[in-house]
């Protein structure tokens, strides 16, 4: 036996399962893919008493369009999401970035909010999340509240949940006019974790003109980072090898806390930064069409 | 602990066992059922050697607990060849191509590469290195079980 003994707990509802969070909190863990939990659990880097398994409940592995934008269920698979057509249509970003998670054995058992709940800095969601401005829909027992991604993580895979909340969906907005995104990583072996990873979220005028960007990324510090230096450099111009550089040196110099660790030191890990914002916003003017 | 009765079925045969709730579901097949084909090699989620097929989707089987599986189907390695003197095609291909070694990690790159090959029965060289990049060789450098995967597309 890997994890040290626990009780199991499988509620089938919504209402069973937060009634169980409230009772136990910090006792217990949340199981949805297991795919982080696990592995820890295995190493008894984590023992909790109890184990809220959300495999049984149904009412959270959704995906709908509504005129708020994208609701996706806590429990949907990521598999899931990366095949489905809303996604790809809705939401390019979060299906361009979907296949960088891991592997697809690993995908057709993860969900899209665990990955979000567990906060890893080096996942793609949580950067994704924050890139579209995603809002994460918290319930605990009797109540609920609405955040934005932004408020939601608080340090190394630490979030502003209460040990009796829940994430149960994620909203992301309705791509606005003239939105134009591109996810990039670099990692040793596909499917590894990143050393370095961007996503981008320009919004243009019709003739080309950025209006808003968001560029944030994962792996550089305890959260998923904005650059909001490197964001507001883009605001107001059109995309230049000239302006592309720029933004890129001043978010990989400035606005980014890589640690170094056996794989990349520090410093390399702000060279890749420097190269992928490069490559990343180029890949969004070509895809304005410029 | 309390024990928990589970009812599977695993290669089209259905088993009932009571375990503890924190057993994996890898060392649930090969202790409890026998099924000793499901290798274990890192059991964390990385090298893709416990791979199985869980309501027809690869999966690791050490990232599971077996309590998971009640009421679900899944299929071990010991389910794919068609009889005790047969090899799938898959298999064949291996064997034929050479794709192993020392074999201890052949069954996650069969039971990872039966979905993918059923969806996309004519995969270009670039998707089969990415459906294989989650399974971990140290014997061949992929190189062979590459065209293993080629020579079963192609047939």
């Amino acid at each position: 036996m890997k994890p040290a003994p626990f009780v199991y707990l499988a509620p089938s509802t919504l209402t069973e399962a937060l009634a169980l969070l409230h009772q136990h909190g910090d006792e217990a863990k949340i199981l949805a893919g297991g795919q982080s939990l696990i592995p820890v659990m295995n190493f008894r880097l984590a023992q909790p008493s109890h184990l809220i398994d959300l495999n049984l409940l149904h009412g959270l592995d959704f995906i709908r369009a509504e005129v708020d934008g994208l609701h996706i269920g806590a429990m949907t698979r990521q598999r899931t999401v990366e095949r489905s057509p809303l996604v790809a249509a809705l939401a390019p970003l979060v299906h361009e970035t979907m296949p960088f998670i891991a592997h697809s054995q690993i995908r057709n058992r993860g969900t899209f909010g665990g990955s979000i709940a567990h906060a890893d800095p080096a996942a793609e969601l949580p950067a994704v999340a924050l890139a579209l401005n995603a809002r994460l829909r918290l319930q605990k027992q009797g109540s609920e509240r609405w955040l934005a991604a932004a408020e939601f993580f608080t340090g190394l895979f630490a979030t502003d949940l209460s040990p009796d909340e829940m994430l149960t969906e994620v909203l992301i907005p309705p791509t606005p006019p003239g939105m134009v995104t591109a996810f990039m990583e670099f990692a040793r072996r596909h499917g590894d974790y990143a050393l370095v990873g961007v996503a981008a979220a320009l919004t243009f005028t019709p003739d080309h003109t950025c209006r808003e960007a968001r560029l944030v990324y994962l792996s550089v510090g305890e959260i998923p980072t904005l650059a909001v230096q490197a964001s507001a450099m883009l605001v107001g111009e059109k995309l230049t090898d000239e302006l592309i550089a720029t933004a890129a040196h001043a978010a990989a110099s400035e606005e980014i806390e890589p640690s170094g660790d056996i794989h990349a030191t520090a410093a390399y890990k702000r060279h890749l930064a420097q190269v992928l914002t490069r490559r990343v916003l180029q890949k969004v003017r070509e895809r304005v069409g410029d | 602990m309390s024990q928990q009765t589970i009812t599977l079925t695993v290669n089209n045969q259905v088993y009932e066992r009571t375990v503890e709730p924190r057993l994996l579901l890898s060392d649930f097949l090969r202790h409890e059922l026998g099924l000793t084909g499901t290798h274990v090699g890192c059991e964390h989620g990385v090298c893709g050697a416990c791979t199985i097929l869980f309501d027809g989707a690869a999966v690791r089987s050490c990232l599971m607990l077996a309590v998971q599986t009640n009421g679900h189907e899944l299929m071990t390695v010991e389910g794919l060849a068609p009889g005790p003197d047969k090899l799938h095609p898959l298999q064949q291909a291996f064997h034929e191509a050479h794709a192993l070694q020392c074999g201890f990690c052949t069954p996650g790159f069969l039971m990872t590469l039966l979905p993918f090959l059923q969806e996309n029965p004519h995969p270009t060289e670039a998707e089969i290195r990415e459906a294989i990049s989650g399974n971990l060789c140290r014997c061949t450098g992929y190189q062979h079980i590459l065209e293993a995967v080629q020579r079963v597309s192609e047939q």
